[in-house]
């Protein structure tokens, strides 16, 4: 029995409680979730209006037009700009990845020395303020130019983003190797394998879930990213989010929330790749009933 | 008898214990390693060199030395005589020389407002006078003739400085080097700092007033039903950033859905749309919205573990249903309000772009200050003081949630 239910013998007092519980609820779920949903009709107005015209509340069809998506399609700057997001997304995604599991592994060893204060310190990007980071990162790239071009150029962006990223490869890859069982490993050792195929036949496919859920986080962290980039990337390496903020303080015209809509669309994909993988990690990992 | 204790080849167990656990230990350091250096070179190392730059000051000892010779037995308490002129003179001029002299006024205009043109001006003319220069230069500019032109060229001589920490705390050295505040209308950091404490806490009790009910409800409910209502607090946390805060001017600008249907129900008139967004206040609500999930998660997986046997217990020893989880509920879940109130708040006071969308006048937070010092007015030294500052405390915001809750639970969805 959960405890919300009402019991039978509940008062008139507890009985109001308890609907006033369930309408404050409500209204704490719509103020999460409306913000996100209104863009969406938003995005098909017809009209270069931020609200709803009455011609969209009386559902005529005429209020309502892919004009923004086209324009978003016709414009070279929006294309190029998902192109870039796409591409530093990825790299920053496969760097942040390949570093992360494999510290990840190192982390949940108890023989690492020092455990907390180097885990602690792997988890800082996350925490120390992003303004921060790209400063120093700025100030970084303009001493390390004499040596490789890092600002204004894709190398930088990528570099910068996987160190936002991994963090989060870190957390969830030691969050799935907390209920690994170790013995598997020197099972697998004593059977003749060397480490190499411990790895990729016994550790990695228990250890998948966690490693996807990390990089989609590394990869939206970067996909989302816009402090950075606008500290040290150049018109070259305009992102979508860059170009979102520019269209938001210069002159905010509907075609943003196309974009928006688009975006939205494409966290409801990742949201429910996360969220299967995470049940299919318990399951396997025996730490969930369903 | 330990003596004899030894592994089949003969050699001592304990050492042979040893240098298994070392090989073991080894090995974990080298898989930790390459996002050691990573992080170490492409983060950990910047931030230094930030916090580097916010002491440095080599341009004025590179660039007025002689001036900076004479003044050094200079006693500060009348304007300097010829020779400290003489000695200006050949440094602007030489500076002009080597098209330095911007910076140099620059770094002295930061200090004090009012000496770019000065110095510029002067070097211009230096060039063509002959000495005695004490009577060009005051005829030039008048600003010569006063103290804390002076003062501010021999206390930026040093090549290490605390000038920049002084200016992010409203404060500057005098004429007789002593710590003073800046003039009335200079004062903008402190106050900066407190609105940004003062939002980041606003931010924070809201995330805690929302959060509360609905995780009680989440945590409550059968699991089946928990996880649909869980997508509700995932969704804002995987949606973009920028996707969220555009939302917030779609909804509450003056011509925004929510002042329309405040209209159109009646509830305040066509002529008095309120204005919700690019304030202080839009930047609470927008914010609230975006940090929540940080601090459901926590309350929630908290709690998960309080078994509901506990307020059974109380209420069938006699206390009343809210007494009970008053008395026995809320204070279980303190270890999840703390991880939830500790990370909304470290997020909240280092937030950068939402107050800069939404933030208006009054909106604006100390990373909106330090983004404005790097990439406007170009007063980096300034910039790396005021995030050296926004460091420590979130640093020792970090420790205290590393030891209250652990870094290891710290949770995304």
């Amino acid at each position: 029995m959960s405890q919300v239910s009402l019991p039978q013998h509940a008062g008139a007092i507890e009985t109001i409680w308890h609907y006033l519980f369930i309408f404050i609820c409500a209204v704490v779920f719509l103020f999460l979730i409306a913000p996100i949903l209104v863009i969406i009709p938003l995005s098909f107005n017809s009209e270069p209006y931020f609200t709803f015209t009455s011609d969209m509340l009386a559902l005529k069809p005429s209020a309502f037009s892919m004009r923004w998506y086209e324009d978003f399609m016709a414009k070279e700057i929006w294309q190029r700009s998902i192109g870039n997001s796409f591409f530093i997304a990825t790299f920053a995604t496969l760097l942040a990845t390949t570093l992360g599991t494999i510290a990840a592994l190192g982390l949940s060893r108890s023989e690492m020395p020092y455990k907390g204060i180097v885990m602690g310190l792997l988890i800082s990007p996350m925490i120390v303020p992003l303004v921060i980071t790209a400063a120093g990162i700025f100030f970084f790239y303009a001493v390390m130019n004499e040596y490789i071009p890092l600002t204004g150029t894709y190398l930088g962006i990528i570099l910068a983003h996987a160190v936002l990223g991994t963090p989060f490869v870190v957390i969830t890859v030691t969050a799935t190797l907390s209920g690994f069982d170790h013995s598997l490993t020197r099972a697998g050792a004593m059977l003749g394998a060397n480490p190499t195929t411990v790895f990729f036949k016994i550790i990695m496919p228990l250890i998948l879930p966690g490693v996807i859920s990390g990089a989609l986080f590394a990869f939206v962290t970067s996909f989302d990213e816009v402090v950075v980039v606008l500290f040290v990337a150049s018109v070259e390496q305009q992102t979508i989010p860059r170009q979102m903020w520019a269209g938001i303080r210069e002159s905010i015209s509907p075609t943003i929330l196309a974009v928006a809509t688009i975006l939205i669309c494409i966290s409801i994909m990742l949201l429910a790749t996360v969220e299967i993988l995470r049940r299919r990690s318990e399951k396997l990992r025996g730490m969930s009933p369903g | 008898m330990s003596e004899s204790l030894t592994t089949v080849d003969g050699r001592p167990l304990k050492a042979a214990l040893a240098s298994a656990e070392r090989s073991k230990r080894i090995r974990a350091v080298l898989l930790v390693l390459p996002l050691f250096l990573f992080i170490f070179f492409s983060f950990l190392y910047p931030i230094a060199l930030m916090l580097y730059r916010s002491v440095e000051n080599p341009l004025i000892a590179q660039h007025m030395p002689n001036t900076l010779a004479v003044l050094e037995q200079w006693n500060g308490e009348e304007v300097p005589g010829e020779e400290a002129f003489a000695a200006l003179a050949k440094d602007l001029v030489t500076a002009r020389e080597s098209r330095e002299i911007g910076k140099v006024a620059t770094r002295l205009n930061f200090e004090t407002p009012g000496l770019r043109s000065v110095i510029t001006g002067s070097a211009r003319s230096a060039g063509r006078w002959e000495p005695p220069y004490k009577e060009k230069f005051l005829d030039r500019r008048k600003e010569w003739g006063e103290l804390e032109t002076w003062v501010t060229i021999k206390r930026l001589g040093p090549t290490i400085t605390a000038v920049n920490y002084l200016a992010a705390v409203d404060r500057q050295y005098d004429v007789n080097g002593d710590i003073v505040q800046v003039g009335e209308d200079y004062r903008i950091y402190v106050d900066l700092f407190m609105r940004t404490m003062w939002m980041s806490i606003m931010v924070t009790v809201a995330c805690l007033i929302l959060g509360f009910p609905i995780s009680y409800l989440l945590a409550s409910l059968p699991l089946r039903h928990s996880n649909l209502l869980m997508i509700l607090v995932l969704l804002p946390f995987w949606t973009s950033l920028l996707v969220r805060t555009t939302s917030w001017i779609v909804l509450l600008q003056t011509q925004g859905v929510l002042n329309d249907i405040m209209v159109w129900s009646g509830l305040i008139d066509n002529a008095q749309r309120i204005q919700l967004i690019f304030n202080a206040q839009g930047t609470v609500i927008a914010m609230t919205q975006i940090l929540l999930p940080f601090m459901v998660l926590p309350l929630y997986s908290v709690m998960k573990t309080i078994s509901p046997s506990y307020l059974r217990a109380a209420e069938s020893l006699g206390a009343h249903r809210f007494l009970a989880f008053w008395r026995i509920y809320v204070p279980n879940t303190l270890p999840g309000i703390g991880a939830g109130c500790l990370l909304v708040f470290i997020l909240a006071i280092g937030y950068y772009i939402t107050p800069a969308l939404v933030g208006g006048q009054d909106g604006q937070m100390i990373s909106n200050m330090i983004a404005f010092h790097m990439q406007k007015s170009l007063n980096w030294g300034l910039a790396a003081a005021l995030g050296g500052i926004l460091l420590a405390g979130v640093i020792v915001l970090y420790w205290l949630y590393n030891k209250l809750v652990g870094i290891d639970r710290l949770q995304m969805g």
